[in-house]
């Protein structure tokens, strides 16, 4: 399978991603390298293989329902470029 | 007196029990060798000789009543993807400018817990995406070793680049590093020094910035083998805040060193002798199982039919992880924020600044493969195909392999700015084609070094283990390591 350039720009807009007429360009080129590369994957017979979901046989561990950690919101805010009153800032949303 | 940065952490260790020298001074040797060679190396992205010295003055404190930790008063350097209470942590990226945490990764905290003392935070590449330290926000380190008669810069590898390059040129004891497809153990090769990968599960994730989750592991890099044993026992932890952290005892991993290999079966497995590798990797390879034959191993052929496939399957589940993980830079929470003329502007302007190509390049193959449509060809083949990576080893360990010998990357350190690399992703991406499977498997992997090239430059070789068995690796490894001798990069900068 290959990209061409409007899916580029389409996976681009999915990622939040901004890109230029000619960074769409030069992406859609190393994609497509890669793609390429990653191709062989099909010559694998995988016929009745499972999926790997955890790389270590282990029952995923469970913590009791409780609150155990909170009433820190102005650490959590501290790194935000802009925040107020303990809120995140950003451009208007709604009209 | 002696350079006090000569001292491996096991000899520095002995020196303050006995009161021979202070980690005030030890830690003022790493100081003024750093000032003097960060700006040729650019290992560094920030130091903290101020907090190091305050540490370093509570070590002593601490040796001199009889509470010393593990670690007490060894200097270390962290790699910037660890999260470091009030300092810079960005992963070596534009897009966490400013970033500094208010809490501390589980397993910095276990190594202040024990002792240790922290020179400042390492360069890497950025998110840990490379394996050459030239994606960094902050610009490539160099590699303290150079072709003999040659000035030419080299990379020190990737993505712990920082973490080797300091490591080799005494810039710190020991350094924290983490690796997902091959990022503590190729730097390691790539710079003469020995990294430890362990099995997934064996140190905590918490705290440290994620890039592929199911693949990331942190580990030591180090100047010898019994000093990453050190490192690592300290680093290990079951930690209620990653439930993928593993709930068995860590081993007092120094004391499988100098073990007799009498008994031990290792395993040599063929699909590791690749189209295009250097003679000089081939003869390195056939020396490592000399070495381990004359002190008693049995050595085995063995078959790991999956292999070649690894790396395609990794450039499928990492960047698919990685664009998930990496949604969180939205120029809202913290960092980077470009303005835009309403929110997705805002988002689509501050990620196109603040990621560089590589990182963009992850996250755009991840969103394709995990897009509508897309998302059974790609990513769950891979993942089916991942299994059968892990059930080729789950084979040869069954049938009694004890631990695989394999080199450790393809070839030695390259140059800066390479031509072929720099115009093809792939080229760059076939460095991790010996680790990466290790990283797909969850298992545990050690490079040491075993050599030098006709250049002059460090060669290693890679050991593979049982989950859970990072005692055969550092048992294994030690014996190349005396084998081999040690190998310092002559002083330049």
């Amino acid at each position: 399978m290959s990209v061409d350039i409007s899916t580029v720009k389409r996976v681009a807009h999915l990622a939040r991603i901004a890109v230029t007429e000619d960074d769409a360009a030069r992406m859609t080129g190393q994609l497509n390298t890669i793609l390429g590369f990653v191709e062989q994957l099909n010559e694998v017979n995988v016929d009745g293989v499972e999926p790997m979901t955890s790389v270590t046989p282990m029952a995923m561990k469970k913590r009791a329902d409780v609150v155990d950690d909170g009433e820190k919101a102005a650490d959590i805010v501290a790194n935000a470029p802009i925040h107020e009153e303990n809120f995140f800032v950003v451009p208007k949303v709604v009209e | 007196m002696t350079d006090l940065t000569a001292l491996t952490i096991a000899e520095a260790r002995e020196q303050l029990k006995a009161k021979a020298i202070t980690a005030t001074e030890l830690t003022g040797a790493y100081i003024q060798a750093i000032e003097n060679a960060n700006e040729a190396l650019n290992a560094y992205i920030v130091t903290t000789p101020e907090k190091a010295l305050q540490m370093a003055k509570a070590s002593d404190a601490r040796l001199a009543s009889g509470n010393a930790g593990a670690l007490e008063g060894i200097p270390l350097g962290i790699k910037d993807l660890f999260g470091t209470e009030g300092i810079h942590t960005q992963a070596a990226s534009h897009i966490l400018d400013g970033f500094k945490p208010h809490y501390e990764s589980t397993v910095t905290a276990n190594l202040w817990a024990d002792g240790a003392v922290m020179l400042g935070k390492l360069n890497m590449d950025e998110f840990a995406m490379g394996s050459s330290n030239e994606t960094s926000y902050y610009g490539p380190v160099k590699n303290p070793w150079r072709a003999k008669g040659s000035n030419a810069d080299l990379v020190p590898g990737g993505s712990s680049g920082g973490s080797a390059a300091a490591v080799a040129a005494r810039l710190c004891a020991g350094a924290t590093a983490t690796d997902t497809g091959g990022s503590i153990r190729q730097p390691a090769a790539f710079t003469g020094t020995v990294g430890i990968k362990p099995t997934y599960g064996r140190c905590s994730r918490w705290g440290v910035v994620a890039f592929a989750s199911s693949l990331d592991q942190a580990g030591p890099i180090a100047r010898d083998v019994r000093d990453a044993a050190i490192l690592l026992k300290s680093m290990a932890s079951v930690d209620a805040k990653d439930t993928t952290s593993v709930d068995i005892a860590v081993p007092d991993y120094e004391s499988a060193i100098g073990k007799p290999l009498a008994g031990l079966k290792i395993g040599i497995p063929k699909e590791y002798r690749v189209d295009g590798m250097p003679e000089e990797i081939e003869k390195l390879w056939q020396q490592g199982i000399a070495w381990l034959k004359d002190a008693g191993a049995s050595i085995v052929d063995i078959s790991l039919p999956h292999t070649k496939y690894a790396l395609p399957a990794y450039y499928i589940v990492a960047p698919a992880e990685a664009s998930s993980n990496l949604a969180r830079y939205d120029g809202v929470r913290y960092g980077l924020r470009v303005p835009g003329k309403d929110i997705v502007d805002m988002y689509e302007r501050t990620r196109a600044t603040g990621f560089g190509e590589e990182v963009k390049r992850r996250i755009m193959i991840g969103t394709y493969v995990l897009s509508a449509g897309y998302y059974d060809a790609y990513y769950l083949q891979a993942q089916k195909v991942r299994n059968l990576i892990k059930k080729d080893f789950e084979n040869v360990f069954h049938a009694g392999v004890d631990a695989i010998l394999t080199p450790a990357t393809p070839s030695a350190a390259f140059g800066i700015a390479d031509q072929d690399m720099a115009a093809d992703p792939v080229k760059m991406y076939l460095n991790d084609i010996f680790t990466v499977t290790v990283n797909m498997a969850g298992l545990p992997g050690i490079a040491v070094p075993a050599g030098l090239d006709a250049r002059g430059l460090p060669l290693g070789l890679q050991l593979i283990g049982r989950p859970f068995d990072e005692e055969t690796l550092f048992q294994t490894a030690y014996v190349i390591e005396q084998a081999a001798g040690k190998f310092n990069a002559p002083k330049w900068w």
